[in-house]
């Protein structure tokens, strides 16, 4: 052969790789597949929201500059409800009736879930959702929980948390629990009372108080009276800052402290939020950074985050749960080739799903497989995970002053 | 049984928070007792202000609490063009509601485009920087605060009873004839008031940006207790939402201390109801 034969070989073998590499990622075409859902990106949920915005556009942008779903591309039809569960009723009726859209991605938060849920129930929709609270009331069976806090977290996650601190350097033996109403942190505070009490912690205080209170003053002179060893704070969103500042201009430092459902940006950036401990199923660090689709989302929400003038830019649970929601859309529908509401769950139901905050099951009660919660400690301004050891950032271990 | 520093620091901290409550409900109260409008946008007016504050201090490098030196002025005209605007519409006490509501949504949506729906929190040395007083801590900037509502609302006080200008609004709400007979023009006087509550707005949201995280939403989260604190301190009458808000402030303090901190808002709404039916005259 000559070289004038090889060089022509070569070119043609070259020219076929190259098409086989532009059919494999090919533009979608075709009418696209419209996946409905709502969030709250207005109202008292909004920050939050945003999160979530910012996940599903990231991930419907990649799905597209692949090959999409089924070779169609995707597109996200999506609705504000205001922060409003019963808007998101309404809403979710019309993504189904009016929009016609062929798949439904969850809404944030527990209640707005809990009206989505109704109404995909009755249409017979599956509904693939992020961060879902309350396991025990997600009663249908097409409905796909990502926050992977499995079917019993009141009783699963406290004992996580208490083994963590019984193999800190400090374990506590008093507990104060202070609670927030809102139902998906209360039912949490009270199984973790039940766990401290048979772990055989003594309760040195336990207090509840309606969820929107903003005077933590005298609640903080209560928790200062007790002086506990650790600190349960049943918060969601910046109720937590809100105890940990009260608690400060009475010059008071809680020893070890915990926040269920904390606002991350605020209480990591927090003076007073050192050394706070909090759940999570994903962080910005390895291990869950180890895939390289982790790797790049990460950088890809922290861009977008800054783009859309968010102080606090980190992925973490809401962000990892987000688009894992979306990852776990995908594969059913890779899988089954199909957008057939009952062959989704079928296979999602006897499959596991590999996303960016682990592998997901769904064969358990209510459709949860396992409790994939982690314990997070803010260290340096940032959360990074301490616990259980084999997720725990490099270099990272649990602190207890 | 609760220790006495425990009382003693939950009475100061429900005297500072009535301090709060009774710098929101003054300009909300002189709006609704002198003009006859319920106006909502007072609490949109006050997170504004809180978010001008962070802008301020926490971007431009301002002391946090000179930042109203730009704020009222600007919140002042602000009133003067609502109150315009209400008079060129015939916005009436029912109306204003609805009226005001929405202006409430736009400014919101307003404050979530600029500065997005995320949280902002301004970190200033104040913020938790409190003085000792025997056991009890107490609190720079709530102090400051409640310092600041008690002078404005006895400023307002001895302003509306003892000027000319304030004898005219007084007038004007009991017979707007008899008063105009004597010169006064009530159209001058309600955009003079207007101003004022909406600057009073101004301040209340610098005080709201130092003690709070802000988060768009929070608009809504002060309209039920200072509602209650303006019909309890009576309509139009500038002392009474700084008792009120005091008065409600420590008993929910006090609830919080000695049972369960979950009954505390029952304390303002039960006692809101029991003004309204035994003095139903207080509207």
């Amino acid at each position: 052969m000559t070289l004038r034969h090889r060089g022509f070989l070569s070119a043609t073998a070259g020219m076929l790789v190259l098409a086989l590499v532009a059919s494999t990622s090919a533009a979608p075409s075709g009418q696209p597949i419209r996946v409905g859902g709502t969030l709250a990106l207005t109202g008292p949920l909004a920050a939050t929201s945003l999160v979530h915005k910012i996940a599903g556009e990231i991930f419907v942008e990649q799905l597209n500059k692949k090959n999409g779903l089924l070779g169609r591309p995707v597109e996200w039809v999506l609705l504000d409800d205001q922060s409003k569960p019963d808007l998101a009723r309404t809403l979710y009726e019309k993504l189904i009736t009016v929009d016609k859209v062929d798949l439904l991605i969850g809404p944030y938060a527990t209640g707005a879930i809990m009206s989505a849920m109704a109404v995909a129930q009755r249409h017979d929709k599956a509904l693939f959702h992020h961060t879902f609270g309350i396991p025990h009331l997600a009663k249908y069976e097409r409905q796909f929980p990502t926050w992977a806090i499995g079917p019993e977290p009141a009783r699963t996650f406290p004992n996580l948390l208490f083994d963590a601190l019984a193999a800190s350097a400090k374990p506590p033996k008093t507990v104060a629990i202070v609670t927030s109403k809102f139902p998906s942190v209360h039912f949490m505070s009270v199984g973790a009372r039940e766990v401290a009490a048979k772990r055989g912690l003594r309760e040195a205080l336990y207090l509840e108080f309606e969820f929107g209170n903003r005077d933590f003053g005298a609640i903080a002179a209560r928790v200062r009276d007790a002086n506990p060893d650790f600190l349960w704070m049943g918060a969601i969103g910046l109720e937590g800052n809100g105890l940990l500042e009260a608690l400060k201009k009475l010059d008071y430092t809680p020893k070890i402290h915990f926040y269920l459902y904390p606002a991350p940006g605020p209480l990591a950036l927090a003076p007073e939020g050192k050394y706070a401990l909090s759940t999570t199923v994903f962080e910005e660090h390895p291990p869950f950074t180890a895939s390289p689709v982790a790797a790049e989302y990460v950088k890809l929400f922290r861009e977008r985050a800054a783009k859309a003038g968010m102080p606090y830019q980190s992925a973490d649970t809401q962000a990892g749960s987000s688009y894992a929601a979306w990852q776990i859309m995908e594969a059913a529908v890779t899988a089954t080739k199909s957008l057939d509401d009952k062959t989704l769950a079928q296979w999602l139901r006897s499959n596991r799903v590999d996303t960016i905050i682990g592998k997901v099951r769904f064969d358990g009660p209510n459709n949860y497989g396992d409790d994939l919660s982690k314990i997070k400690q803010v260290q340096d301004g940032k959360w990074v995970v301490v616990w259980p050891k084999e997720f725990a950032a490099p270099g990272a271990r649990l602190i207890v002053p | 049984m609760p220790s006495l520093t425990l009382l003693g620091q939950s009475l100061v901290s429900g005297l500072f928070i009535g301090g709060l409550y009774g710098l929101l409900g003054l300009g909300l109260g002189l709006s609704w007792g002198l003009l006859r409008l319920i106006n909502l946008s007072h609490f949109a007016l006050v997170l504004l202000g809180a978010y001008l504050t962070y802008q301020l201090a926490g971007t431009a490098g301002m002391n946090p609490f000179l930042t109203p030196l730009l704020i009222v002025p600007g919140f002042f005209l602000l009133g003067v063009v609502l109150q315009w605007a209400f008079d060129f519409f015939r916005v009436n006490e029912f109306s204003s509601l609805l009226v005001t509501f929405g202006i409430t949504v736009v400014i919101e949506s307003v404050i979530q485009w600029v500065w997005t729906a995320d949280f902002r929190r301004l970190e200033t040395p104040y913020a938790t920087l409190s003085v000792r007083a025997g056991p009890l801590f107490l609190p720079v900037t709530e102090m400051v605060m409640l310092l600041v509502a008690t002078a404005l609302s006895l400023l307002t006080w001895a302003w509306l009873r003892f000027t000319w200008v304030g004898k005219g609004m007084r007038a004007s709400v009991e017979d707007p004839d008899i008063a105009a007979a004597f010169g006064v023009s009530p159209r001058r006087l309600a955009l003079l008031l207007s101003g004022v509550g909406a600057a009073y707005a101004g301040v209340a949201g610098t005080f709201v940006a130092l003690v709070y995280t802000l988060a768009p939403s929070q608009i809504y989260g002060w309209i039920g207790v200072v509602f209650a604190v303006v019909i309890l301190g009576g309509l139009g009458n500038p002392l009474g939402p700084l008792v009120a808000g005091i008065g409600i402030g420590i008993s929910e303090s006090l609830t919080m201390a000695v049972a369960e901190p979950s009954w505390a808002p029952l304390v303002s709404f039960t006692l809101l109801i029991l003004v309204l039916v035994l003095r139903p005259d207080r509207i």
